[in-house]
């Protein structure tokens, strides 16, 4: 099954620390390695960024940063894994990196399912 | 939870774990069995404790913690065999301090040992079977159970494949080896022809209800993504990976809504999975950029991709795709891409230039027993319009075809042949 893990934590967001950039990038090597994970990548800061939304019958665009946001997206990666559970045990050592190498830093790891076959 | 569940929690945490493990024992025993011996004991033991205690914050620390205890135990155990003959106290103490460091074993990078495992696993001295059970436990940590019900054999059978393995690597002192430089490219080979065997077994199973096993697909692919990061250089790796990606593509295509075979030319092409299409191409054109356009396997998922790049069935690339064929015979001589080969020239030049070939065919010895002989024949003389025969044809076919799945459709071509000679139109 393929998943999707999207890295999120609050505004204002902080770029990882050496260590951490360090320790994930072991994870992802080891990880690619293995067979597992298909692809990731980090994001470059929302002040970079633009959004475009449909609201009320209309399309606008905003560009970066978005000070109404509680949350930025700082981070993706895709895994092909068996289930859910090895989904959330892989998070699990993912988010560990970062209470082992970031001090205070506080966000959620989402995995969901692709859709269909 | 119930108990199935803690089981299946645990379980996707080793296994989580399992890579890491494995290619750091490896690394630290020198001794591939061994170390394959011992991220088993770290499986039982979490099985054992962890009901009781719940899975630890950080499991893999556990399972290291536990998989470097037996480890140290083992070597002890070997060193004091050693050295029954001089039981010096100091110098068991002395060996204790050099003790090879696990921690740091498992913190290097696991390519390398990956590498390692995967050769011996697949090692030309085993048996194939033995070689399958060996790759799929070692490298995708599957279960005995699981590799057994894979293949539809009893859980003992699987369990007595990897014993005589691990016994034979052992035995012939290839507990350690390190495939390197010329010697890697021959032993490629035989690394391909698991994988190959393991998402063939997979994609249409030999025997049993399901004309599909997925979970074999997904273990072969994540082999062959395994060999290409860790043996980015050969082109037959990425060959294989195309080769495999493409005929992934066609899953949810390839059988209807009660589980019956569909025909490639038949399929739904919306329903093909553009993702694994796009991954496809890109190996094959890896494996092209390598000058691997005319490697077994790069071969094969060229003809793949002439299909998968016509919009429908009727815009395929025919002659291409007969060229391509007759380029595999000439690098394998082999009665059944002979027998491929037929079919594109029957689409190519028309039923009765393919039939001449097959009809050469059937006296093959090797295609005695093989089923689709009688398929592809079949379905020439029923576009001859030689129903009678063809039904005939049919009827020889199903009762050599061991999958239920396929057998009906043979049987159901047979009946449609019967109705069209008593109703010629």
């Amino acid at each position: 099954m393929r998943f999707m893990y999207i890295v999120t934590s609050p505004q204002p967001a902080v770029g990882p620390t050496p260590e951490l950039l360090e320790a994930m990038h072991k994870l992802a090597d080891r990880e690619i390695k293995a067979g597992r994970m298909l692809d990731n990548g980090g994001l470059m800061p929302v002040q970079m960024g633009a959004q475009v939304r449909v609201k009320d019958g209309k399309l606008s665009v905003i560009d970066g940063p978005f000070v109404e946001a509680k949350e930025v997206v700082g981070g993706y990666a895709i895994f092909e894994l068996r289930d859910k559970e090895e989904a959330v045990a892989m998070a699990k050592e993912f988010m560990q990196l970062h209470l082992d190498h970031m001090i205070g830093w506080e966000g959620t790891c989402e995995l969901r399912a692709f859709a269909g076959p | 939870m119930t108990a199935a569940d803690i089981h299946h929690a645990i379980l996707a945490a080793w296994r989580i774990e399992q890579p890491r493990l494995i290619t750091g024992l490896s690394r630290m025993l020198r001794d591939v069995p061994l170390a394959e011996e011992l991220t088993q004991d770290a499986l039982v033991a979490a099985l054992e404790h962890w009901p009781a205690t719940g899975i630890p914050e950080k499991p893999g620390a556990w399972l290291m913690a536990t998989a470097k205890r037996r480890a140290l135990d083992h070597l002890r155990r070997a060193r004091m065999l050693a050295r029954k003959s001089q039981m010096v106290a100091l110098e068991l103490e002395a060996e204790q301090q050099a003790m090879p460091d696990l921690d740091a074993a498992l913190d290097d990078d696991i390519g390398d040992e990956l590498l390692r495992l995967i050769f011996t696993a697949c090692h030309p001295l085993l048996s194939r079977e033995g070689r399958v059970a060996l790759a799929l436990r070692m490298i995708c940590g599957l279960t005995t159970g699981e590799i057994a019900r894979a293949f539809l054999v009893p859980d003992a059978t699987i369990a007595q494949r990897i014993v005589r393995a691990k016994r034979t690597l052992s035995e012939s002192g290839l507990a350690y080896e390190t495939p390197s430089g010329a010697a890697l490219s021959e032993r490629l080979a035989a690394v391909l022809e698991v994988v190959y065997l393991i998402f063939n077994e997979g994609y249409t199973a030999a025997r049993g209800e399901h004309w599909q096993r997925p979970q074999l697909c997904q273990e072969a692919l994540r082999l062959g993504r395994v060999l290409t990061s860790i043996a980015p250089h050969e082109p037959e790796a990425h060959g294989l990976l195309a080769l495999m990606e493409l005929n992934a593509s066609r899953t949810a295509a390839r059988t209807d809504a009660d589980g019956e075979p569909i025909l490639m030319l038949d399929q739904n092409r919306a329903l093909w999975d553009q993702l694994r299409i796009r991954r496809g191409m890109l190996a094959l054109g890896r494996a092209r950029e390598l000058g691997g356009a005319g490697g077994f396997y790069a071969l094969q998922a060229a003809i793949i991709a002439c299909h998968v790049q016509a919009r429908g069935a009727a815009e395929t690339d025919w002659p291409r795709i007969s060229g391509l064929y007759a380029e595999l015979a000439a690098l394998v001589p082999s009665p059944v891409i002979e027998l491929n080969r037929a079919v594109a020239v029957g689409m190519t030049e028309g039923p009765e230039a393919a039939l001449e070939i097959v009809d050469r065919l059937v006296h093959e010895p090797a295609l005695k027993t093989y089923h689709l002989v009688g398929s592809v024949r079949g379905d020439l003389l029923y576009k001859l319009g030689r129903f009678d025969e063809a039904c005939a044809a049919f009827e020889a076919a199903a009762e050599l075809a061991a999958n239920k799945r396929e057998r009906d459709l043979l049987k159901r071509r047979a009946a449609n042949a019967a109705d069209a000679a008593i109703s010629p139109s």
